[in-house]
């Protein structure tokens, strides 16, 4: 492929420079004009090949925009998306799905995502016929192969969607990715709507896959041990901006950023004697909101009048590791949260 | 009138038969489960595996088709077999129920305060205007912001999160005896969940209700209820104080779902441990424990009968034969 031939070990698989996406929103008034929502406020990352990307943070934080941005789904305001050193939203129709070989996405739902009328090998090769035009018994048997790796028998080749459950639907959704053999896969949530067996069942196949075939992920998930079972980096977002990245162990280790530590002291223990933890419950703020501060300011415990007045920049705080909050220093030095300890299941016998 | 201690709802081996494309399905078998006053019972389990229908069950909102055996007293009287119109009386009044999609359950063509005041009009009798201003209150409470001039909005007007809060208000409105939560968290954020979480705390506290919190997630049974039992192909497989459930997982399934949740802070590179195999079709359940045919502790005997549920600590039931070789697993070899 003349794209990897051309890329060098230092060029990133993907680099996202600067990106902004406006949104307008609809007319409220005929003399006022219509408000706007900043659901991107200048996200920079880059992801080098065969590395995994993890996006966390709430509904509303710009990550879902992100993947849409980075898939070439849409034209973003300002900013540019790098894949392989090419500017994707520079590129003419017809280069650009030409590219899509090198970039697939798995959604969420793997109910809305597959179209009941077609068969699982029209579903599954349809992003190959897309792109080239191979004849019937070639695309049978790059279907069935796909199939087979990610778990599924031949047999299940002129099945339907509806005969199959939600876990196996999610394999259909991640074979119709991988068919294009790409290098990297965006996969918007692509567990959370399946059951705590069958989620691990999958995500043991992406890692698998991830082995197998050097892919990258970009992994979308607002479930942090998710995001820390599969990925090397994660990012946290917070209304349109990276707030916090770095290493898994690192960020979820040590958090700097009051938001990673809200996100982390939020989900539930399974243990015994799991007390129930109050928090102050916060007023959402609201993204069409420009403020000069600190966007999580009026959610921060820590946030003073220096929060408030100037917006603090993402800035390293080891080599892997960086935040954007003034405090940064002073989250680091909390207390580690109460993490639920590798307790034995079976204690002691009565 | 009751002794203070007799259960307010007594299901007793309930059992439900649906009729499907396929056969008879039995949904549900021999769970029995009781419930007192203020007391708050976690349901845990997959999807298929019967915690929903037997929500509905309590409700009374099965199919005609479905063929319930056992039975269901509130407060001593029996609910199954109830006519219709004694049932409308009982449910949005001393049964209720907060459903998962807020958006679903909510109706997109009324206003959210007529979807509050409703079961106040339906039930109590009282005048439209008490029912508003009853319903202005129910809103407040549950941390709606600014709830008398929102009375008129409709619902998507508000976020997933004010959604939930407001099907909140409608399943307290009458001050229900029973409230029931089917997953009511799993649609929204995690930070979101925690403050719903407490909001629905608060108040089984503040009103002395009984709870049923139907979860998929262990972490939100283990810090939100005092009793859990943990269902699956449509019966209950263990039933236990919380806290004894968690410290000693007597059957394979309940430990199999503790292993295979991804946990923050195990390391890249290690493989989760998961149940091989689905969830056994309600249609076609395998004669001996629904579980035999994922279970690695799987004996013969095991396919022969359902297993009874036996006691291996103060009011800590297992339904499992090979409890003993469940409970000696390798302490460390279960948790890798």
């Amino acid at each position: 492929m003349s794209t990897a031939a051309k890329m060098s070990a230092t060029t990133p698989l993907l680099e996202v420079r600067d990106l902004v996406q406006r949104y307008t929103l609809p007319r409220e008034s005929l003399l006022r004009s219509p408000g706007e929502v900043l659901a991107l406020n200048g996200v920079s990352l880059s992801l080098m090949a065969g590395q995994s990307l993890g996006i966390v943070g709430e509904s509303g934080s710009g990550k879902s925009t992100l993947a849409r941005l980075i898939m070439a789904l849409e034209k973003p305001s300002s900013g540019s998306v790098l894949m392989a050193g090419r500017d994707l939203h520079c590129v003419s129709a017809d280069e650009l799905r030409r590219a899509r070989r090198e970039f697939q996405m798995v959604f969420q739902d793997p109910y809305g995502s597959l179209d009941p009328r077609q068969t699982v090998a029209r579903i599954v090769a349809e992003p190959l016929t897309a792109l080239e035009n191979p004849d019937r018994e070639t695309l049978r048997v790059r279907v069935a192969s796909v199939l087979r790796q990610v778990g599924l028998r031949d047999a299940d080749i002129d099945k339907y969607p509806h005969e199959f459950s939600g876990g196996q639907r999610q394999r259909i959704a991640i074979a119709r990715a991988l068919i294009t053999q790409p290098k990297l896969i965006v996969a918007d949530e692509p567990v959370s709507a399946l059951d705590v067996s069958v989620q691990a069942q999958v995500l043991n196949l992406m890692q698998d896959l991830q082995e197998q075939f050097g892919l990258s992920y970009v992994l979308i998930s607002h479930d942090l041990a998710v995001v820390d079972y599969l990925c090397d980096e994660v990012a946290v977002m917070y209304l349109g901006r990276i707030v916090e990245r770095g290493r898994p162990e690192d960020l979820f280790g040590q958090c700097a950023h009051p938001y990673t530590r809200a996100l982390l002291d939020a989900v539930p223990q399974a243990q015994a004697g799991a007390v129930r933890r109050r928090r102050q419950s916060v007023a959402i703020a609201s993204q069409s909101f420009g403020s000069a501060g600190c966007a999580y300011a009026p959610r921060c415990p820590l946030a003073d009048a220096h929060c408030r007045e100037v917006a603090p920049a993402l800035r390293a705080l080891t080599a892997h590791h960086s935040a954007a909050c003034h405090k940064a220093e002073s989250v680091m030095a909390l207390p580690p949260l109460v993490s639920e300890p590798h307790q034995p299941l079976v204690s002691k016998p009565l | 009138m009751m002794a203070a201690d007799a259960p307010l709802l007594d299901v007793a081996d309930l059992g439900i038969q649906l009729t499907t494309s396929r056969g008879p399905a039995k949904a549900v078998r021999e769970v029995s489960f009781t419930l007192r006053r203020g007391e708050t019972l976690g349901i845990v389990g997959e999807s298929g595996c019967g915690k929903s229908i037997t929500a509905l069950a309590l409700l009374g909102l099965l199919p005609d088709s479905a063929d319930v055996s056992g039975s269901i007293r509130l407060d001593g009287r029996e609910l199954v077999g109830l006519a219709d119109a004694d049932y409308c009386k009982l449910r949005g009044n001393r049964i209720s129920m907060i459903f998962q999609e807020p958006m679903t359950a909510l109706n997109p063509m009324h206003t959210i305060g007529h979807q509050v005041a409703e079961p106040l009009l339906r039930h109590t009798g009282c005048s439209a205007t008490e029912a508003k201003r009853q319903a202005i209150a129910l809103l407040d409470r549950v941390g709606l912001p600014d709830p008398a001039r929102r009375y008129d909005a409709y619902p998507h007007q508000f976020s997933g999160g004010q959604r939930q809060r407001v099907t909140i208000a409608m399943a307290l409105a009458c001050s229900p005896d029973v409230l029931i939560a089917d997953e009511p968290t799993t649609a929204l954020d995690v930070t979101i969940q925690r403050q719903i979480l407490d909001l629905i705390a608060d108040l089984v506290a503040e009103r002395g209700m009984a709870m049923i919190l139907i979860s998929h997630d262990l972490g939100v049974i283990a810090e939100n209820v005092q009793r859990m039992i943990v269902m699956y192909g449509g019966t209950v497989v263990e039933s236990g104080t919380t806290d004894a459930v968690f410290s000693r997982m007597g059957h394979p399934y309940t430990q199999g779902l503790f292993r295979a949740r991804p946990r923050l802070g195990a390391r890249r590179g290690t493989r989760l441990a998961t149940i091989a195999g689905t969830v056994p079709e309600l249609a076609d359940l395998p004669a001996g424990c629904p579980f035999a045919d994922r279970c690695t502790l799987v004996v013969d005997a095991c396919r022969a009968a359902l297993p009874s549920l036996s006691e291996i600590g103060a009011g800590h039931g297992v339904r499992c034969i090979r409890t003993d070789a469940a409970l000696s697993r390798d302490p460390a070899g279960v948790i890798a």
